[in-house]
């Protein structure tokens, strides 16, 4: 960051770069209003009396502030429970996913061995199936294993939904971690395993945290799964579709507005280990 | 007792055999270079003492220990690598202390250690600096420190020299002599570079295909070079190499006749002379200067002899200019005479 914002500021501004400056932070204006204009709007009616909503012309200003709309919704039935359901789907689903997929990506990176092409492909098959496809066996195999309408059925699928994402992008990861660096370790004194967790590791974090994000908020959003394969332990957004129909405007701009929060939280705290992972930290 | 003994070592990857039973014995504290062009098997065989490639054949004794079957960090070596591996989050003084951290040496020590091994470096300025805002030279330097501060009696280097720019090279090859004359180990040093070789090896093992072709002192590798192949990669430039026929005690070539190597008549060889082995004025082979390059402490000349060239180094005032014809000597006790066909020196016979 501070080297080049240096050399930027060194640079004379010809016209090119500044044409090419205006354009870059024009486009990226666009794609932020894209993003935030619909979130602004959700949190605009979530914040705001009830009545506020069915008002027309919409003020674009919190006139009526309020936090009547949110209590409403956070302290409707079953909504507190779902939500602490979602939470343990969404750590489940990053443990479980690194635990599994994070040594894939390391043997991928790391180790020439008899079907690594094929694995690296067949990686990907499971996400050639449609979820909708898979819920009904799914949830008839939960039944069987006793595990329908519990946590981990629902961890377990949104681990495997996961998972190659993980296993490719630690495998892109582990490559950064240049193999040399492990073998220094290791005549240095450490076994294999401690050179992983020492050197290789560490070294991982940013590309750990990054598939981390991914996960929470796949496993955080995903609503398929975790409504057939749940009825009383749902998770929000399980929780929040089935009750839509039937819910008045302002709860749905409510639960909306909620479901977007941790995973804003989560992908603020990440923010750095992704910014180093792709670059702009240079 | 570190001596390092390869005995009959074999590396197969695939159908690729990278070493063909190499036999090698490195002394106590001798500097050991392995050399040859890339691919010639000394990195894979530097990384089978180090214990990160398993041998499929033979075995490698550190003193009096077989070693064949045991993990990096049992073997008691340190290695500096070509990327050096400095560990990018750690600083240079957790670098250094690295080695003696895992080998649980007190807290009092280390830091006595990783002190002195800065200092023997000049790394002192930088020990709470990250690699990242090191030089290349500057990491080059941390990588030593934390091989040699582990007091490992075998140190392995593997071109630890080559990612430098030249002139750091040049400093930083002197640096690593005046070490090991400092700190002596028994230490394996892998390059492709001639002239770090010659400069800094008590012995050279030149490595070609998965075999050692000659071993010796490096000015025995420079004058009588085994083969053909070790001969053209030794020496900037090369030792040249005329064609001839042998007859009657002489040799007689596209443009010369000279006395040669006795009772091989009829038999096709090469006579090998180095570049400043040769006097211009007098002398049995007839040439002509096609280039003249003039290289401040020498000129360098190429000189058509017959149908085949070959360098000479002239004094560096010297006046000739191409086209001329001259006549050309070899310093006779430096002539290496090659067997044609196979390469290899004859054998010399006073």
């Amino acid at each position: 960051m501070t080297a080049a914002t240096v050399t930027n500021r060194r640079r004379p501004l010809t016209r090119r770069v500044l044409v090419d400056r205006v354009l870059l932070y024009a486009a990226a204006g666009v794609l932020a209003l894209w993003t935030l204009a619909p979130i602004y709007l959700i949190a605009l009616s979530a914040f705001s009396e009830r009545a506020a909503i069915y008002e027309y012309p919409k003020p674009l200003l919190p006139t009526r502030f309020s936090t009547d709309t949110m209590a409403f919704f956070v302290n409707s039935t079953g909504v507190l429970p779902s939500v602490r359901n979602s939470v343990v789907v969404a750590v489940g689903t990053i443990a479980l996913g690194l635990i599994i997929g994070a040594p894939a990506g390391y043997a991928l990176a790391r180790f020439r061995f008899r079907g690594r092409n094929t694995f690296q492909v067949g990686v990907l098959i499971s996400k050639m199936f449609p979820i909708a496809i898979l819920s009904i066996p799914l949830a008839v195999t939960f039944i069987n294993l006793n595990l329908y309408d519990t946590l981990p059925a629902v961890i377990l699928v949104h681990t495997a939904m996961v998972l190659p994402f993980i296993v490719i992008v630690t495998a892109g990861v582990f490559l950064g971690v240049s193999g040399e660096l492990e073998e220094a370790a290791m005549t240095l004194g450490t076994t294999r395993l401690g050179a992983f967790r020492r050197i290789a590791l560490p070294l991982a974090l940013p590309g750990l945290a990054a598939a981390a994000i991914f996960s929470f908020v796949t496993s955080w959003n995903e609503v398929f799964a975790a409504t057939i394969l749940t009825v009383r332990n749902t998770t929000l957004p399980a929780q929040v579709l089935a009750s839509l129909n039937l819910s008045p405007l302002y709860f749905r701009f409510a639960g909306g507005f909620f479901l977007i929060i941790p995973s804003l939280f989560f992908i603020f705290f990440m923010r750095k280990y992704l910014f180093n992972l792709w670059g702009p930290g240079r | 007792m570190a001596s390092v003994t390869f005995d009959g070592v074999r590396k197969v990857y695939g159908k690729t055999i990278a070493l063909k039973g190499i036999d090698l014995e490195v002394r106590d504290g001798e500097f050991m270079v392995l050399l040859g062009p890339s691919g010639c098997g000394k990195t894979t065989l530097l990384r089978c003492l180090a214990g990160l490639e398993r041998i499929d054949g033979g075995a490698v004794r550190i003193g009096e220990n077989d070693v064949s079957d045991l993990p990096p960090r049992d073997r008691n070596i340190a290695m500096v690598f070509q990327s050096y591996a400095v560990f990018p989050h750690m600083t240079v003084y957790d670098n250094i202390a690295f080695g003696l951290r895992m080998r649980k040496t007190p807290k009092d020590d280390i830091d006595r250690r990783v002190r002195e091994g800065a200092a023997l470096l000049q790394l002192e300025p930088f020990l709470q600096r990250y690699p990242a805002q090191l030089s290349g030279g500057q990491r080059q330097r941390v990588a030593v420190a934390r091989a040699l501060v582990t007091d490992s009696p075998v140190l392995l280097m593997d071109e630890p020299l080559s990612n430098l720019d030249a002139l750091l090279r040049l400093h930083a090859r002197a640096e690593l002599k005046r070490l090991h004359g400092e700190v002596p180990r028994t230490t394996v040093y892998v390059t492709h570079d001639q002239v770090e070789a010659l400069s800094m090896g008590d012995r050279i093992a030149v490595m070609r295909d998965g075999e050692i072709i000659q071993l010796d002192v490096p000015g025995a590798i420079y004058d009588r070079p085994a083969t053909l192949f070790v001969g053209s990669f030794i020496g900037s430039p090369p030792m040249n190499f005329l064609r001839c026929v042998a007859k009657d005690g002489t040799a007689v070539g596209d443009g010369f006749e000279i006395a040669g190597p006795p009772g091989m008549d009829g038999r096709t060889l090469l006579l090998g002379i180095r570049p400043e082995n040769i006097r211009i004025g007098e002398g049995p082979i007839n040439g002509t200067v096609t280039v003249a390059e003039p290289l401040g402490s020498h000129t360098l000349l190429t000189v058509r002899v017959g149908s085949e060239s070959m360098k000479v180094i002239a004094p560096a005032d010297s006046t000739v200019r191409p086209n001329e014809q001259l006549r050309f000597a070899p310093e006779p006790h430096k002539i290496r005479w090659m067997d044609e066909p196979t390469g290899r020196a004859l054998p010399v016979s006073q």
